[in-house]
Order: C-alpha cells, then structure tokens, then sequence
C-alpha cells in the first residue's frame, strides 16, 4: 500500500521568507546593486555566464545576488531562467582574430606581431590583502599609452607557417554543427559537442582534471601558445535582411594550447592543439578547457587512453554543475519510503544472518 | 525595397552603431533630435536567445559556446517602411528606437539628420571608448630588453 503524506507548506513557506531576509542581511547596511556587481565582482560574473551558459552581465548578477553568492545556485538560477526564452537562431561564427584586445599573451613567442599585452590580470601580483581596499580608497586611473595599428595574428596561425603544428580542427562538414541544448548527448561526440560541453563545464571540475593530465594523468606537454581576452563581435543571419545583423560585442577569453606530439600513423610529428574559448574575462577556465580538449582527443590521434581526463564518457557526463549538483543534492530531499524499504530489507538480512551465525554454533557444539 | 551597391553595408553599419550603443545615450539623443514618427509594431519588442558560434581552434569548424539574450523589433512607419532592430541585451525601448530609426533612415532625405543627431554622435563615443581601452591596454605592453650582465668588462 502506498499513502501520499503531505506536509511542510507553512514551513517552506516561512523557510523561503526567511531566506529571503537572510540574504537581505543587515538593513543597516546598504543593499548591493546589480550595476555594483557587475562592475565590481566582474569575474564572478562571467564566470556564472559562462558555466550559465548564457550571456547577460545583469542577469548573472541578479543570480549572484538571489543564490547569495552562491556561484552554482547562480548557474542553476541562469540555466533556469534560458529555458523561458525562444530562440532566434545562431550567430556567424564569431572570429577571435578580429578581436578587440584587451589582454593578449603568448609562453611559446617572445616578439610576436602585436605584441604581448598584460592587460588586467592578477598575473605578478604579490597575493597580499590591500588593506586600501578596505578602506575605500579610490585607485589612481590607469596609465595610458600610443596604439599600434599592428596586426595581431593569431599565434597558431603564425606557427601554421610552418607546418610544424596541425591545422585549426575540422569536423565532417557533412553534419550539421552539434548542439548539446538540442539534442541528447550521444557517444562517442564529434569536438564540436565537446567543446560546447566544456565551455559551459564546471571550471573547478575542469581544472582538476587539466591538471591531473599535468600530473601524468595523460601527459600532453602543453604550452601556451596564445591567451586572448576581448571583445568579439556578434553577427546573425535573419530572413528579413540582405545581410548579417551585427548584434554588438561580447567578451571572450580564447586559448590555444600547443602539445607536443611525436606522431602517429596517421600523422607527422607535429605539434597538436587543445582549444579554450569560454564568456567573459576566464582565463584559467579557458586554459582548462583547452587541456581537456586536447585530451579527450586521445583516440582521434591514436593515444592510448590511460586516464580519467582522456576519458570522454567520464569527463562530458560529469563536467555540468547544474547537472551534478541537482544529482547529489536531491539526496537530501525525503526518501523515507526509500529507506523503510531498505531498512526493513536490512533487517531481515540480519535475522538470517544471524540466523545462520546460530545454525553454524549450534553444528560446532555437536562436534 | 530595392537597394543600391553600398546601401546595405550603410544601412548595416549604422545597424552595428545602435547594437552596441548605450540604451540611456540614444533615448537621450532620440528625444532631443526630434525625429519621432508614428508606427506601428509588427514584432516584438520581443526578447529571445541566439546560440553564440566560434570556431574549433579559432579558424576550423564552427561550434556552439553558449546562448546570449537579444532583444529584436519591427516596425512599419505610415510611409509604409519597415525598420528592424536587434540588440545584445533586453532593453525593449532601445530595441523599439533603433528600429524607427532603421525605418526612417530608408527615407534618403532623412539621413543628414539622423546621421547628424544620432548616428554620428553615437558612433564617436563608441570610437573614443575604444580607443580609450585599446590606450589602456597598450600601456601593458611589455618591452623587453637583454640585461647586460658584465662578463664582457
């Protein structure tokens, strides 16, 4: 027999506004503004539009803001919010050479054409709490300097040159291009499905297993060939106009890892390539990106996969937060027949156990 | 509509210059320019999602990165033409100028105007932050120089 038991409204819902004040916090403290944290918790911010998989400045924060910093309740928030929307198509392929640069460095090419730009990163920072921020003390406005009108190429493409490092990657032109949104992961993925996975993958996630692969968890001697934060342009094409629509900008971080591959059959030695393209300024989350990538490329160039990050059923199915999150967490919720059921199971195990335990002394005492 | 050589790179360029300009900039400019015409809605503003493509290793086979909201309208003008506007971003009211202006723009006689009180304006601002960050980011620039380390002496 089964009975529904129903309960808790008044607790949830007193739960909920409880929640509500304690996120509110302190009334005597001013309440945080959207436009504050996306200007200054930008990081935070991209970092939910990335693993959100959605680009929005003000609604990241607004997520941020409800799941009280809480960066996967955020995601969740933002992924929850996508599925309301209709959706108008897909954008041009957006073309990261044409980037608007803010932040561009190479660890394989010292003098490269554009040169290497720092930008703003943490990178050279002494780690030590500025205790001016606290206090609320305004930065001096940033140095300035005369612009090159140098072109800035990417640094695969300079490499390319040579043919020492393989071409951009190709799928099967035949197909159309994978859409993970769409249509139920299948494996083995064609990259295009990886990748978009990736992009939106958990960064903690993915950066434990770039480093595994740094570790000798599928060694893949990697350099940076290129890091590039800016800001790209979007085009789409619509039925309505002769020509793409320019949509505007958004931020990217790119990176182009180079590995070195002693070749196969199929292929010279050569460098290979491990691709990182995530939202907003996420560096170390578009380096992990790019040495999961290369990778989970194992079998494409006839490695053996020897560990968890070459993976590809292991690495895509367990790299989406929200996914993971709402699979561990929902074991807190009630599983009280679940459990009546397992215990009463337990209990009879015992009694024949112990059952058994009784038959076997009582067989030793006759001997 | 048939249009001349070089009328669709205009009208989309000016298209690029409402995309990214900011929503409080061209309501302010759009009121002071007083070019406002009577239309209709035929779409929207309506805000929707497209699915962001980049391309694997930057150059190879296109990708999907993620999605990005857009706010898109179409209007028709009394004059019988039709403006369309799409934006990054939800701002609806922007979305609804950008498209009168996108139909009012198809009137050759208009366009010193709306050139003159809208596009440009815009347009400069948007050049003056960029090359304001690109200035920024050039003062990163790293110069190297090799140490002299006195063996030599």
């Amino acid at each position: 027999m089964y009975v529904a038991v129903k309960g808790g409204e008044a607790a949830i819902r007193n739960a909920h506004k409880l929640l509500a004040d304690r996120r509110r916090g302190d009334r005597s403290v001013p309440a945080l503004r959207l436009d504050q944290i996306v200007e200054q918790l930008a990081l935070g911010v991209d970092r939910v539009m990335a693993e959100g998989s959605l680009y929005d400045t003000e609604l990241a924060a607004l997520a941020i803001t409800q799941a009280r910093g809480d960066m996967i309740e955020a995601v969740f928030l933002v992924r929850a919010f996508r599925t309301t929307l209709p959706r108008f198509g897909y954008t041009c392929a957006a073309d990261t050479a044409e980037m608007l640069v803010e932040r561009r460095i190479s660890a394989t090419y010292k003098d490269l054409p554009g040169g290497q730009l720092l930008g703003p990163t943490f990178d050279y920072t002494h780690r030590l709490l500025e205790p001016e921020l606290a206090a609320g003390i305004e930065p001096e406005n940033a140095e300035t300097r005369e612009t090159s009108d140098e072109a800035m190429p990417r640094v695969t493409d300079i490499l390319a040159n040579e043919d020492l490092i393989e071409s951009d990657g190709d799928v099967a032109q035949d197909k159309p291009v994978a859409d993970i949104s769409r249509e139920p992961l299948e494996f083995p993925l064609q990259r295009d499905a990886r990748l978009q996975a990736l992009a939106r993958g958990d960064e903690g996630f993915l950066l434990a297993l770039a480093y595994s692969t740094q570790r000798g968890y599928a060694r893949s001697h990697p350099f940076v060939g290129e890091i590039r934060i800016g800001e790209v342009d979007l085009e789409l094409e619509v039925p309505e106009l002769p020509f793409p629509v320019p949509l505007g900008r958004i931020r990217v971080t790119e990176c182009q890892m180079v590995n070195q591959f002693k070749g196969s059959a199929k292929a010279p030695p050569q460098f290979t390539r491990g691709y990182g393209l995530v939202f907003g300024q996420s560096e170390r989350k578009a380096m992990a990106m790019s040495l999961c990538d290369r990778a989970l490329r194992a079998t494409e160039l006839g490695e053996d996969v020897v560990a968890a990050a070459q993976d590809e059923e292991f690495v895509i199915s367990h790299s989406d937060n929200v996914q993971a999150t709402g699979f561990v967490e929902h074991l807190k919720l009630p599983h009280y027949v679940d459990f009546q059921a397992e215990l009463d199971l337990v209990r009879r195990m015992r009694a024949e156990a112990e059952a058994r335990a009784n038959d076997s002394e009582h067989w030793e005492a006759a001997e | 509509m048939h249009w001349k050589a070089g009328e669709n790179a205009l009208r989309q360029a000016n298209m690029a210059v409402l995309a990214r300009a900011s929503a409080e900039q061209l309501s302010a400019l759009w009121a002071k320019a007083g070019l406002d015409a009577e239309h209709e809605m035929v779409r929207g503003p309506e805000t929707g999602l497209v699915t962001v493509r980049g391309r694997i290793g930057g150059g190879g086979s296109p990708f999907n990165v993620g999605e990005a909201t857009v706010t898109r309208a179409t209007v028709r003008l009394a004059t019988g033409a039709v403006g369309h506007a799409y934006a990054l971003g939800r701002d609806k009211e922007k979305s609804r100028i950008s498209a009168v202006i996108d139909a009012l723009w198809q009137d050759e006689t208009l366009r010193p105007k709306l050139t003159e009180r809208i596009l440009t304006p815009l347009a400069r601002d948007l050049e003056n932050a960029d090359a304001a960050k690109c200035s920024e980011t050039a003062a990163t620039r790293v110069d190297f120089f090799t140490m002299v380390r006195g063996e030599d002496e």
